[in-house]
């Protein structure tokens, strides 16, 4: 594809993602942070997100699946991958995260396995869409060209 | 002979009666001649006579008649033919003439006598003329009596010399017989008789003031002609004066003439005097209309001039009553100063003589402490020695109090040490700080000066007093003490908005805050704070006791350096903060204090805006702690990144200048983290700016953040901006909390 053609469609992406809720302002100014002397921050963050929400994700799994849920161990598991969202600006899961933790103090399991679910399907949601975003990027850098801001 | 019928005379027959109508014939003609020769002499003279032809006839007719006379002289003798025939021709000549003239005269005998009644009318005109004249005259004279009058009224603003002149001028140009004045008395029921023209002094005489005839007069603004025998005509006791016409006329007086009437209320309806005029009975003048009005012009006159009298009276009464105040005042100030002299004489020598003993007491008290005492003893001496100082404080917060009231105190400036002040009042809080269980912390700017010039003694006695109310008032808790200097954008406080300091080149202005956890003040006693010896409710629950007059000390102290100091408390039970500003000199030989008020910095927007500062990022996220990295190296700094507590108290060092912290992570206690940190670090230079990362937004954690002494707290996420602006910050003023 075209080089141009290839920049339009990431800048298209990019406003569709901030557009549905997938990200916010802080991801703007992760990619802010990107200079010279880190040329791959964006992409570092996220792949450490995406480490660490799957284990998250998996801890909770267990947790939750436990006769008697350790609330406390999940919130803090919650408040974590909560954190970790709003760092890299994943603001659906982050919401989702919000409301999960509330369900925790509630000490309501189905609420808790219902946001369960919810965080999952919105974290393997932001992580396609973050894939195919960087995959573009890797395109248009291997076409020579820049990434445009 | 005989044909003539004439007699002939002879000459002897009757010679004598011939004689006789001879000599009278003569003398007719020689009238008849004479009286038109007369005639024509004085019509020559007077050249208007108009009727010269009627006299010229006249003439004539005399002429004529005397011919006639004259030639009756030959015709009683034998005469010829001509003589009869002249006499003839004279005659008829004669008759015609006279006839002529008679007829004429018809004509203008009338218009004779009319000149004559002419002559009368004009004379009858004359007379009048002149009598209207003189009336005229007369009344010119009265105006320019009245006008004289006036003024010799009006030159004086005496109000008995007023009076006394409108009666003597009146009785003068009116020719009066008597006049009188009535004035209503205090009461306002009776008129009184008050001045007249003829008697030295009146008596009392009174009238009652409703009598019709005076009801009259009053009513009406003219003069009113009233009968001689009423009463307030009858002024005579003898009854001798029957006076003629009498005329009364009111006088109007105006409110603020207060002749004899002091407290009269006010009136709608006005007061009036009384005039009365009375002209001589043998006189038979009548009162004419020109004299009314003289006499009504002059009554209000009167009345003008009363007035202005009464204002000049009421006005130097309002002077003497001043000079009489002015007078008493000055003595008052004099006895005053007296009292202060007294009073200072006596403080200064019981100040000394107080002191000794004092002095002696504690000295030797402490000395007695430091020896083996048995513990009954011991208790004893430390009761006594606590006392004394308690006593000795108090003489020196009378003594300070009133050389400050008097103004006779005087800064002592010299340049000292700034931080020294602070650490001092640190090092005598603490040990009832630690008994009480208060923590206390210091904060002191970074762009603070190290020396100052300024009265240190007072300086530290106004801290110490406010930290030391601090510790007073708190049961448990902490006590927050931060320094700084103050900026002109800090200055906006809504305390502050009568108080605008400003800095200049070689003087700053000092903040102090201190803030306690502590009972508080309730919003209403607030102002009462700084009135001495005042003391709030809250005394009771106080476990020490004071004089009350430690912070109006401050106050006034805090005033004498140019400065403000204020408290405030959100109410009981929650604490109070107390600030002072105050202006301290900027020692010459140091020129770092002046960075301290340039305008801040702008932030450098490179990418290097904080070169090689050293920051600890703690954070058990991993992304996060990432990002925040990414942030902090993004501006320059040199991150040292630790991922949990008890890792990052082993790594701070105080080459670490800023440490983050997140501090509402669960499994990590930032706050235990801060406190551990203060006791790491002690000296404030060396101790690292701690910072807190919250996702928290409520209240709770700010106050639990500020309590255990962090400097800041800032809201995640944070944006590369606003962590370039709080680092700014941070480094500037060591402080910085954000609003949540």
């Amino acid at each position: 594809m075209d080089l141009v053609q290839l920049q339009r469609q990431l800048v298209e992406y990019r406003t569709s993602l901030y557009h549905e809720g997938f990200l916010d302002e802080q991801f703007t100014q992760l990619q802010e942070l990107q200079d010279e002397n880190n040329p791959d921050f964006v992409v570092e963050v996220v792949s450490l997100f995406f480490e660490d929400s799957e284990r998250l994700l998996n801890e909770l799994t267990k947790a939750l699946e436990q006769q008697s849920i350790d609330f406390k161990r999940v919130d803090a598991h919650v408040h974590q991958l909560k954190g970790s969202s709003s760092s890299i600006g994943a603001q659906r899961v982050q919401k989702v995260c919000i409301a999960f933790r509330n369900y925790c103090e509630e000490q309501n399991v189905e609420g808790c396995l219902k946001c369960l679910q919810q965080v999952r399907h919105e974290y393997s949601l932001v992580k396609t869409k973050l894939e195919s975003m960087f995959q573009l990027e890797q395109q248009i850098l291997s076409a020579g060209g820049s990434i445009p801001m | 002979m005989d044909s003539c019928n004439c007699i002939e005379l002879q000459w002897p027959p009757d010679d004598l009666l011939m004689k006789y109508q001879y000599i009278s014939d003569f003398f007719i003609a020689l009238a008849y001649f004479s009286i038109p020769l007369e005639l024509i002499y004085f019509v020559k003279k007077s050249a208007v006579f108009p009727y010269r032809w009627v006299l010229v006839q006249f003439g004539a007719s005399i002429v004529l008649c005397g011919a006639t006379h004259l030639i009756n002289l030959w015709t009683s003798t034998m005469h010829s033919r001509t003589v009869a025939m002249v006499m003839t021709t004279a005659k008829v000549f004669t008759a015609v003439v006279s006839c002529i003239t008679a007829l004429l005269l018809v004509h203008i005998i009338p218009d004779l006598l009319s000149v004559k009644t002419r002559e009368l009318f004009l004379k009858n005109k004359a007379a009048e003329l002149d009598r209207e004249m003189g009336l005229i005259r007369t009344q010119e004279e009265t105006g320019r009596h009245v006008r004289m009058l006036t003024h010799e009224i009006r030159s004086t603003l005496d109000r008995h010399t007023i009076l006394k002149t409108t009666l003597v001028e009146l009785g003068r140009t009116l020719a009066l017989e008597e006049c009188a004045l009535w004035m209503p008395t205090r009461t306002g029921l009776e008129l009184q008789l008050s001045y007249t023209l003829r008697q030295q002094n009146p008596v009392g005489y009174t009238v009652p003031i409703h009598l019709p005839v005076i009801n009259q007069v009053f009513s009406s603004s003219h003069a009113v002609k009233i009968s001689p025998n009423c009463a307030v005509a009858s002024i005579h006791p003898s009854g001798k004066y029957t006076p003629g016409e009498v005329v009364a006329v009111r006088v109007p007086l105006l409110h603020l003439s207060n002749f004899q009437i002091n407290d009269w209320p006010e009136l709608s309806t006005k007061r009036y005097a009384l005039m009365v005029l009375m002209l001589p009975l043998d006189s038979a003048r009548q009162w004419r209309v020109h004299e009314l009005e003289l006499v009504e012009v002059v009554a209000d006159q009167v009345a003008v001039a009363l007035s202005h009298a009464a204002i000049l009276e009421e006005s130097m009464r309002a002077r003497d009553l001043l000079m009489e105040q002015n007078v008493a005042l000055d003595l008052a100030r004099r006895e005053a100063e007296t009292a202060i002299r007294a009073r200072n004489d006596f403080l200064a020598v019981m100040n000394h003589e107080m002191r000794t003993p004092m002095h002696a007491i504690i000295a030797l008290s402490s000395l007695l402490q430091e020896t083996e005492l048995t513990p009954e003893q011991r208790l004893m001496v430390e009761t006594i020695l606590k006392s004394s100082n308690l006593l000795s404080t108090l003489i020196n917060d009378v003594l300070d109090l009133s050389r400050l009231e008097d103004g006779s105190l005087q800064l002592d400036l010299e340049t000292f040490n700034l931080y020294a002040v602070f650490k001092e009042v640190l090092n005598l809080i603490k040990p009832i700080a630690s008994v009480k269980k208060l923590h206390v912390s210091l904060n002191l700017a970074p762009d603070l000066p190290e020396y100052a010039v300024g009265d240190e003694k007072r300086l530290m006695q106004t801290i110490l007093n406010v930290v030391g109310n601090a510790v007073k008032f708190s049961k448990d808790g902490s006590i927050s003490i931060t320094a700084f200097v103050a900026k002109a954008e800090l200055l906006r406080d809504s305390q502050t908005s009568e108080f605008f300091p400003v800095p200049g080149d070689n003087h700053f202005y000092l903040r102090v805050q201190v803030k306690d956890s502590g009972i508080g003040v309730s919003p209403q006693d607030i102002p009462k704070l700084f009135t001495k010896f005042a003391q709030t409710q809250s005394t009771a629950i106080r476990n020490s006791s004071g004089s009350g007059l430690g912070l109006a000390i401050c106050k006034r102290f805090v005033n004498l350096m140019e400065g403000h100091i204020w408290i405030e408390s959100e109410g009981l039970g929650k604490g109070c903060t107390a600030t002072f500003m105050v202006k301290l000199g900027i020692p010459e030989r140091l020129n770092e204090p002046e960075l301290a008020f340039m305008p801040k910095v702008p932030p450098n927007h490179g990418p290097t805006a904080f070169p090689g500062l050293k920051v600890l990022v703690t954070d058990e996220n991993g992304v996060s702690r990432k990002v925040t990295k990414g942030l902090l190296v993004h501006l320059g700094c040199d991150v040292t990144m630790v991922s949990s507590s008890e890792e990052c108290l082993r790594v701070v060092s105080n080459e670490h200048k800023v440490v983050f912290m997140d501090a509402c992570a669960p499994g990590m206690d930032g706050y235990e983290i801060a406190v551990r940190m203060h006791e790491k670090f002690t000296k404030r230079h060396e101790r690292p700016i701690i910072v807190a990362l919250t996702g928290n937004t409520d209240k709770v954690t700010k106050e639990n953040c500020m309590r255990v002494g962090m400097d800041g707290v800032i809201l995640k996420p944070v944006s590369l901006d606003k962590m370039r602006s709080v680092l700014s910050d941070l480094l500037e003023h060591r402080v910085l909390f954000e609003a949540i």
